[in-house]
This record gives C-alpha cells, structure tokens and sequence, in this order.
C-alpha cells in the first residue's frame, strides 16, 4: 500500500521533470572507474567545504554587522554574546583553510594523473576558474573581520593593483571607493562574498561536473574506460548496468556504478575527514596562528600596521613570487602569472600518456621538484623577508615556473612506459 | 570480479545503523544552527527586568516604563476603582480570569498582588496598540464606570484591571507580567518571585 | 618524499617564532579551571587595570556566572562603573582625555590574551623598571618606553635594572638590561607578585575566549561521535566492496 504510494508518487514527478534518470544518470548508474585510490576522496570533500561555507556564512550573516563601526565589535558579539555563535564562526573560518586543504589536494590530484588532459581540459578550465572566485571569495572575507590583519592584508594586496601602468592607481581608488580601506570597502566586500562570489562558486561548480560527467572520470591509469562498442568482453565489462547514456555508444570497462559504491566510500572519507576538522574546530581554532592570526584580534587601525603582515596560509606560495621579484611591475606579471600559467596546463602537456605511473623519470623529477618548490614558496611567503629568504625564494620561483617550461619541452617527445589495457587494482 | 555472496543481512544492518548514527549526526548540526536564533545575550540584557519605584507614585496615576521594548503600566488603583470593580463583572468577557493571561499570584479578582497597585502589559490583546487610560471620562465609552482603558485603534476597552468588555475586538484580557515586591518602595517587573 | 613534507610542516612554526621573538618570554602555566585563580584574577583587573582598560567585548553577568561569583557580589566589589549586571564591561574613563594624558587611548583588554598571547604578558608584567627619564617614571623591557605607569607597583614595588653594554654586528653601541632586582617595598613577595600576576593573566586569557573550555569539552563529545560514524562507514564500505573485490 505504501509502496504503490511511492511509486506512484515517483511515477508522477518522472512524468514532470527527469528525477529518476538524472539519479541514475549521475549516481546509480554512472560509471566510475574501480581504481580510485586516496586522492580521489578530495572532489566529494571540497562539495562537503563549500556546503558547510555556504550554511555557516549565511548563518553568521544573520548577527554580523557589515559597518567599519561595527564589523570588529559584532565578531566578538557571535563569539560571546550568539548562543553556539563561536561554534559557528569556527566552522566558518577553519572551513575556509579545509576548503584550501582538499582543493590544492585535488588540485594535486589532477596534475599527477594528467586529469587535465585532453578531452578533460574544459573540467580544469572550470576548476581553475573555481580556485580563482574561491581565492577571491577567501580575500574579501577575511577583510571582513576587520581587525589588523584584516585590513592591512587588504590594504597590501589593493594596492598590487596599482602597478598595472596608467590606470594603476585610479583602478585601486575605484575599488576602495576611498583613499583608504573604509566603511565603503568592507560593504562592497562584504556584498560580493556573500551573495555574489558564492553565486559565481555554485554555477562554477555545477558546470564543473556536468563537463566531468560528460567525458568520464580519469583515474589513476589514466586509461579510458569507455572503449569502442563491441570491443570489450564480457568479463571486462563485469556485472553492473550503466545508464544508456554512456553504454549506449561504448562498452564499459572495469567500473562500478558510483552509488551505491562510492557514495559509501566517499561517506567513510568524509567522516575521516570531519574528525580532521572537529579537531581543529575544537582544539586549534587559530590553527597555531594561521588559521586565524594573532594580529586579527586588534581592531583595524589605520594609522597602525602590525610588525609582520604575512598573507594566510593559502596564498603564500604567490605571495612569495610577488616578494622575490625586486620590480613591483614586474613582481604583480610574476604574482598573477603563477596563477594564470596553470589555465594553460593543459596544452603545456604534449605527452599522450597522462598517469605518472606510466610517464618517464623526468616528469617525476619534474612534478617532484615542482611540489617542494611550491611548499618552500608557502612557507617563505609566510616569513619576513630576509636576503637569505629572498634568494631562496627566486630559486624556488624559477622551479615553479621551470616546471612548466620543461613540460612543454620533454612532453612532446616523452619516453613513457607501455599502458595496461585493463585498470590496475 | 569475484561472485561472492552477498551477505544481505549484514548489509541491510550496517546501512541502518550508518544511517541511523548520521542521522543522529545531522541532527546534531542542526542544534547550533537552531539555537543560534535564540536571543543572544545582548537580547537577554537588554530585555533584563526592571525596577520601578512606586512610593511616589499618587493615587489615581498611572507610570509606564518599559520592558523588553514592551510598555508596562503600574497604576495605583483608588479606593473607589477597587470597590467598583466586583460590580461591574456582568459586562465583561472574562470576569474572572479563567484565560491564562496572568502567573498565577494574579489570578485573582482584582488581578494583582496588591490590590491598590495594578501592572499590566499596556498592549491591546487584539491587534497590538497600546490603549489609552482615562481616569475620569472612561464613562463615555462603558455608561456607569468611571475609569478604564480605551484602545483608540479599534475601540478595544477594558476595566481597571485589564479585563476585557463585552462587544469589542479584544478577545482576551490584557496580559499581566511576572512580577514582584522587592520591598515596600520597590517592584521588579519581569521575574517571578524566587526566580533569581 | 612525504617525510620531506612533515619536515618542513614541522619547520614553520618555530621558524616564525624565530622571526618574532625579539625578548625571551616567561612561561606563562595559567590554569582555566581553577576558579580562585580566576576570580582573583578578576579581582586585581578590577581594581587596578578598569580604571582605564576595558573589557568591552564582555559581560559582568558573564564573568559573575563562569567564575562562580554571585550577582550581589559581583555587583557591590567588582563593578565600578554604574553599569547594570547584564552589560558589557566598559569603563568610565573618556577616550579623548585618556589619549591626551598617555598619548594614547588605553586599549581594550578582552582580546589581548589572544593578541599578544599569555606568556607575553606574564613577563611584561614583570618586567617593569625604575626610569626617571620616562614620563611615568618606569620603563619595560618586554615593551620599550611604554606609555604606562607601572600599575601594580603597590604589589611588586618598582625593580631596578642593571645594564650591561653591548656593541652589535654594526659597530653601534646599545645599553640593554641585563637583570631586574626587587625593590622589596611592595607589599607582595616575588613569588606572590609572580602568582597574582599569573591569576591576572589566566583571567585574560579566560576574557579573551571565555567558552574555550566548553568548546574543547564538546570537542571530545564530537571527536568520539565521528570515530564511531568512520568505524560504522568503514564496515560499510567494506562490505559493498566484498561485490567487487
């Protein structure tokens, strides 16, 4: 009786819009690659982040007040005053260094099985196009605090803008609204990172998978698993029916439908992962200064800048590239060339071969010394400048930047090993 | 892939205690989302209860002060108001309080502690005006009682004990908040007594 | 590769510390659960900081509830000002006057324990000298030529300082305080001056977080909530997984 209810019910929204097919379609019936390893749990966990920023943010919009009178005072008003408000805030601001953690992991993910690779490059393009409104989003919310980090840190990287020739200076006029950091900045900030950027995010996002669901998930082989129709045998395409949509045309190897199978992998990766962030939450909120720093705890002054100004975390890498170059001009090219480089990875990879596992020892070399050269930069960037620090710091930029040079070099004549015709597992 | 069998009990068991432990999880989330709209501690002070002074306070007068943004009357009822009172009960909604608008130590005939002082909530218990208070020419608006409450927004009218007439909007009588005498010259409006 | 990685986590921290720590500071064992402590503590912020520092971020009612001290108590010793119970702790000192006798407006105190952390002002403190040269008389060697007289002087008395003159790697000679003696004119010994100043400490630090201990308790509760969740999804996993494996 209850049953026929359901169905029926089903039934009648199937009639009226396509719940049961995109079901089917995206989870039930959608090919996943049985190999994922460790690194694929980070895509799951970014949308766990974002979900929790989203909730959070709104939540804490409801007792924040966006006024340079009031922004400081109404930070501490949710962390005393809100019933659970601390609880709150923290979810928000130890969520906005997770949201980093998982996608640079992801990031990472995708750069050394060759994710990227064609006929994946819009799913990067769109990926690094999220990165970049996150990095945004990230910048404008962390003036909103408005303590001395808030503001100092804002103040250093407006004024980046003002190296770009002739319009440099009215353009970071433009954005401030003032001669300083004011009243007029934080609410324009404060509009974008609540209603605007996270609009932007979702659509992003959303395209993000709809480009990923279209051409198929890579995976650690970086073979396809969608061959020619007819060519594979029965014991590879195993047990499991996929949605017509992409067993239609292909055969299927060596994939599992991705619920129920992933989405009880991916429920054990996020409980993993909530135990990381309940620890930080409620253990280190100030993430040993980094998460939330100690100079943030003094109101914005604007006649005051605090003994060291170091960007949070997540930004350092670039930071340091900006710090190392001793041009502002051509420090701002170099800053905002680290970024924009990455756009192009896809056509800097020439190699057909994408999985690490099967590319030769220069691109491991390669990749390798790319990682330390970006952790390095992370660290520097996060140090006062020393003459040691800034030497180091050129070093390390040359190698991030090196990286792709040497890519674009090796990959188009790359010595790679023989790919598995079946997934490893 | 193997063909082992799948153990459904085992399955169906596990899946129900995963969902039922996030479930349980989920709700948890919740808590600080829900409570979080609760009023903050700013709220509380601010709505914090309040002390009036009533020795000054001549027979007849009426002092409003408020609470909780609320307007709260403390009237000092005469001697002649307290006498008319049980007279005129046939005319009214709810003569004998049996609505819970009053704690409990005011449901009473007089709806008060004491009987010459009288506080109520100066909020029209139908669509939320404060009613004025005429002390001598209410017998314009209710023939034969001299002083009285009169809603100017849609002619609510009520007795000197906040009890509301027959044949007007209002349907409940107006609402008596907690208080208490902190001594002779002092009542605290907002708390119960006992309730620190 | 990945102890490379953890390497150079590990770094981070102390390299930053190295960065910023120009003095030594004392360690500061402040003791969040110990309500005399705290209550003390609050005690000597009232009577000797209030006067021109707030703790603006924070409630009476709140510190009167979390430390154990009754309303009426609360009320008649520690509140100063002719504020209610329920409001925040300002003070009565006017910004504009203040600025104009210290130079500055003397700073609100709720945060300061997260600003500048405990240990730091644990040593400074303690770290007061006779300076006749300075405008209060007294100078600091954790915070040079402060603008602020020694508050505290009837407790510890005013130490005085014995230099030593260094030459740095410029060639620039620097008079710098090599050690501090008691004046012994306080009415506190060392070791009672060093434990008042530890209660005042553990009191800023409890203003500048005041549910830190709630936080970290609810924390175990959680922690212990998501391993029962993994160990339940692992089974769960492990279980689906049996069809493909």
């Amino acid at each position: 009786m209850l049953k026929k209810l359901v169905t029926d019910g089903i039934d009648w929204i199937d009639a009226r819009i396509p719940m049961t097919d995109t079901w089917n379609k995206h989870l039930a019936q959608y090919p996943t690659p049985v190999n994922f390893n460790f690194w694929y749990f980070f895509g799951s966990l970014a949308m766990l982040v974002l979900v929790n920023q989203i909730l959070t943010g709104i939540w804490l919009t409801m007792h924040y007040n966006p006024s340079a009178e009031g922004a400081f005072n109404s930070i501490e008003y949710i962390m005393r005053d809100v019933p659970y408000g601390w609880l709150l805030r923290y979810m928000h601001s130890t969520g906005a260094s997770a949201f980093f953690v998982v996608i640079y992991l992801h990031m990472f993910r995708g750069l050394i099985y060759g994710s990227y690779q064609k006929p994946r490059e819009l799913i990067w393009i769109f990926g690094m196009l999220i990165f970049l409104v996150l990095m945004a989003e990230a910048f404008m919310g962390y003036l909103l605090p408005w303590g001395q980090m808030s503001f100092w840190g804002a103040q250093v990287i407006i004024s980046l803008f003002g190296a770009i020739p002739v319009i440099g200076d009215d353009l970071t006029l433009w954005i401030r609204g003032d001669y300083v950091i004011s009243g007029a900045t934080l609410n324009r900030f404060f509009a974008l990172h609540v209603v605007a950027l996270p609009l932007a995010l979702v659509a992003l996002v959303f395209l993000h998978i709809v480009a990923l669901h279209e051409v198929g998930s890579n995976n650690p082989d970086g073979i396809e698993i969608k061959q020619k129709k007819g060519s594979a045998s029965e014991e590879a395409k195993g047990k499991f029916t996929f949605h017509q949509q992409y067993s239609g045309k292909k055969d299927i190897i060596d994939a599992v439908p991705f619920h129920p199978y992933f989405t009880v992998k991916d429920i054990m990766g996020v409980s993993a992962f909530l135990i990381c962030f309940a620890a930080v939450i409620f253990f280190i909120p100030e993430g040993g200064g980094f998460f939330l720093e100690p100079p943030n705890f003094e109101a914005a002054n604007s006649l005051k800048t605090p003994a060291h100004i170091a960007p949070v975390w997540y930004y350092t890498p670039y930071y340091a590239i900006l710090r190392a170059i001793p041009d502002k001009l051509i420090g701002v090219v170099f800053f905002g060339g680290s970024i924009a480089i990455l756009f192009l990875l896809p056509w800097l990879d020439r190699c057909k071969v994408k999985s690490i596992r099967y590319r030769s020892w220069m691109h491991k070399l390669n990749i390798t010394q790319f990682i330390i050269c970006f952790i390095v930069l992370g660290v520097l960037g996060a140090l006062p400048a020393t003459p040691l620090y800034t030497i180091i710091a050129q070093v390390a930029s040359v190698g991030y930047f090196g990286f792709f040079i040497a890519l674009f070099i090796y990959s188009k004549n790359e010595k790679t090993k023989p790919l598995p015709t079946r997934l490893t597992h | 892939m193997s063909n082992a069998p799948v153990n459904s009990g085992r399955r169906k068991f596990l899946t129900l205690t995963t969902a039922v432990v996030g479930g349980v999880g989920a709700a948890a989330v919740a808590v600080p989302f829900v409570k979080s709209w609760s009023p903050s501690e700013k709220a509380k002070a601010a709505g914090a209860p309040v002390s009036v002074k009533i020795d000054k306070i001549q027979p007849g007068q009426l002092v409003r002060v408020e609470w909780r943004g609320k307007p709260v009357w403390v009237v000092a009822r005469t001697d002649k108001v307290i006498k008319e009172l049980p007279t005129i009960e046939g005319k009214l909604r709810d003569p004998k309080s049996s609505e819970p608008q009053q704690p409990e130590y005011a449901t009473n005939e007089l709806r008060s502690i004491k009987p010459e002082l009288f506080i109520a909530v100066g909020i029209c218990t139908h669509l939320g005006c404060s009613p004025t208070y005429l002390p001598d020419s209410f017998g314009e608006q209710v023939e034969g009682v001299e002083s009285g409450f009169f809603c100017p927004c849609h002619g609510s009218k009520f007795d000197m004990a906040g009890r509301v007439f027959q044949n007007v909007p209002a349907p409940l009588n107006l609402v008596i908040p907690p208080h208490h005498y902190v001594d002779d010259a002092t009542v605290l409006i907002g708390l119960d007594k006992g309730d620190a | 590769m990945k102890k490379l990685l953890i390497a150079l986590v590990a770094l981070v921290p102390s390299l930053v510390f190295a960065a910023g720590a120009a003095v030594h500071l004392d360690k500061a064992n402040y003791d969040l659960t110990d309500k005399a402590s705290l209550q003390n503590g609050a005690k000597l912020f009232m009577n000797y900081c209030s006067a021109c520092h707030s703790t603006a971020h924070q409630r009476y009612q709140r510190v009167a509830t979390d430390l154990g001290i009754p309303d009426d108590l609360m009320r008649e010793n520690l509140i100063f000002t002719d504020s209610k119970i329920g409001e925040l702790m300002h003070n009565s000192m006017d910004k504009k006057d203040a600025a104009k006798w210290f130079g500055n407006a003397p700073l609100d105190l709720t945060l300061e324990a997260r600003l500048r952390g405990p240990d730091w002002i644990y040593t400074y403190l303690r770290s007061f000298y006779k300076d006749p040269e300075r405008p209060f008389g007294v100078n600091n060697t954790v915070f040079k030529d402060v603008a602020m007289p020694h508050v505290l002087e009837e407790l510890q008395g005013i130490p005085t300082a014995t230099f030593e003159t260094i030459t740095d790697e410029h060639g620039n000679e620097h008079k710098v305080v090599v050690a501090l003696h008691s004046s012994e004119t306080g009415e506190m010994s060392s070791d009672e001056y060093d434990r008042a100043v530890l209660d005042l400490v553990n009191f800023l630090v409890y203003s500048g977080e005041p549910n830190k201990l709630e936080r970290q308790s609810l924390g175990f509760w959680v922690i212990g909530f998501l391993i029962i969740l993994f160990i339940l999804s692992y089974l769960l996993k492990k279980e689906y997984w049996r069809d493909i494996h």
